[in-house]
């Protein structure tokens, strides 16, 4: 039925070698079902966004790194700098995807609890509260012109938090190479728009009911010792 | 909306001749300016850009683009664009200005100004509602057509130039097809010696706002490829939405009857930088007319002997 096949959890796939040891990349698995962050994100939405945008940025990163491949080997110097816009509009799409669906979790696995630990101190001493940081990234988020990302970052040499923006597909390292994402939210309309609309300050607002800090936590954790 | 367009876009071409003068000057003392006039006001004032529907209703195009996308993308995203433009300009100088004019200034030599964003994409939205009609479709004819098949070898390979562009716009914007008359290949460079070979139909494409009025082209056609342009319909399907658009939607007539202003323009343009030239030649001319005079009277006086 429709409706199972849209709860249904996709099966485990694990990235695998071409034929010449070329290693490709694959759909990581949503460790949740599509539904399961309704009503904040409508299971729609997540098999759309998961099966049909991820998916492609997949397909085409992994097109894109074999004609990589094909041109280094050949000594192609021209045909290596044509590719880099495909490789970061694609690669871009697959890396800050994988980050965003560890980002969310079910509520009834820890979605929307606040951050304990040191990142939940960290918080509160950069931004004053969560509830300040959480303005600042629905603000941000709100204002960027066209497809991007809203994340909250934390610096691994100074050792602080950012809260940034990235145009298109671009990963958050593009803004500073010693930053690391800890929560990326995707502000590109296809993330909501089937469910809010035009409404994109809404969807912000909803989304924080499904953020999974613990993740968030334990990538800063490791960052900052 | 075609004349209108092409009319404006004659003068902000002056005035990035003298970009000391109004608005292309910096982006700080635009804001000193805008909050002056706030403090001094206190009525609302709505400012003039007009917000205007669609040359047909709302379910016209139906089942290619459905009433409900017209409802979101006009009647709140091009509706958005156009009341925010309008809080961002009231009782400022931008506000006695066309929406060409603005979108020029603001657009800043490539150094956006915050109203930018919202004046362009007012103005892209209505051209590409007027560049849809029910019954849309088909091919060309008469000189566009003739243009077409010369600049692009084919209807059918400017077809599908068109849609490559569209479909490969990564992130939001949209695809043009324009009539390029005064400019060079080469950046943005102005060519000196205009001729008819140089006046050239090309398609490009722009990300988020930007529209080739800022490039100092003639847009013909224009198709959205922000995802709230589609996703209702074809979800994340936009090479299927292209495909519909160029078979079922596209106005060759009023692709057709911009061309015909444009060429008007570019000849408008070519005869004032005529009269600018032999205005110039002229005064020379008469320059170096007096001093001959004035070296044969001295030679009358006589020394020279």
């Amino acid at each position: 039925m429709a409706l199972r096949t849209l709860v249904s959890r996709k099966t485990l796939r694990t990235s695998s070698l071409g034929l010449r040891g070329l290693q490709t990349f694959s759909l990581p698995d949503l460790p949740y079902d599509y539904g399961a962050l309704e009503p904040a994100i409508s299971g729609e939405i997540m098999q759309l966004h998961h099966q049909k945008h991820h998916q492609t940025y997949v397909t085409n990163f992994n097109k894109a790194i074999e004609q990589l491949d094909g041109a280094a080997s050949k000594g192609d110097a021209s045909t290596i700098v044509k590719l880099q816009s495909a490789i970061k509009f694609n690669g871009g799409g697959h890396v800050n995807h994988s980050i965003f669906w560890k980002n969310l979790a079910p509520v009834r696995e820890g979605g929307g609890e606040p951050p304990k630990g040191s990142l939940g101190w960290a918080i509160d001493n950069h931004f004053g509260s969560l509830d300040a940081l959480v303005q600042k990234i629905n603000a941000e988020g709100a204002a960027l012109q066209g497809s991007g990302w809203v994340w909250l970052g934390v610096d691994k040499e100074l050792k602080h938090l950012v809260v940034e923006t990235t145009a298109n597909q671009d990963p958050l390292v593009t803004k500073g190479p010693n930053l690391v994402p800890l929560l990326g939210i995707d502000v590109w309309e296809h993330a909501y728009y089937l469910q809010y609309k035009n409404v994109r300050p809404d969807y912000l607002k909803n989304i924080w009911k499904v953020i999974n800090w613990k993740y968030a936590g334990e990538v800063y954790e490791k960052e900052c010792p | 909306m075609a004349a209108s367009a092409a009319a404006a876009i004659v003068s902000p071409f002056k005035c990035r001749l003298f970009p000391s003068q109004g608005f292309s000057g910096s982006a700080r003392s635009f804001h000193l300016r805008k909050n002056q006039k706030r403090t001094v006001r206190k009525a609302v004032i709505t400012a003039k850009i007009d917000f205007k529907p669609p040359p047909y209703s709302l379910d016209a195009l139906e089942p290619h683009m459905s009433r409900e996308t017209f409802e979101y993308h006009w009647g709140k995203h091009h509706r958005a664009y156009v009341d925010n433009l309008n809080k961002q300009i009231v009782g400022t100088e931008l506000d006695t200005k066309s929406l060409e004019e603005i979108i020029l200034v603001t657009n800043n030599k490539g150094d956006l100004l915050p109203p930018f964003s919202n004046a362009a994409q007012a103005w892209n939205h209505e051209f590409f509602w007027e560049s849809m009609k029910p019954g849309g479709g088909g091919k060309p004819t008469g000189e566009l057509l003739e243009l077409i098949d010369r600049d692009f070898g084919s209807f059918e390979a400017f077809v599908s130039e068109f849609k490559t562009a569209a479909a490969t716009q990564f992130g939001s914007g949209w695809a043009w097809l324009v009539y390029k008359a005064n400019r060079l290949d080469v950046g943005n460079a102005v060519n000196p010696h205009p001729s008819e070979e140089d006046k050239k139909l090309v398609v490009v494409k722009s990300p988020n706002a930007i529209n080739p009025l800022v490039w100092d082209y003639s847009p013909l056609l224009t198709i959205d490829v922000w995802e709230h342009a589609y996703y209702l319909d074809f979800l994340n399907r936009r090479p299927d939405y292209i495909s519909t658009f160029m078979k079922k939607l596209v106005s060759w007539d009023a692709v057709s009857s911009r061309l015909e202003a444009a060429k008007a323009q570019a000849a408008e343009r070519e005869r004032e930088e005529e009269r600018r030239k032999t205005e110039y030649e002229g005064e020379n001319q008469t320059e170096s007319e007096a001093v001959e005079m004035y070296m044969e009277s001295d030679s009358d006086s006589s020394e020279s002997e």
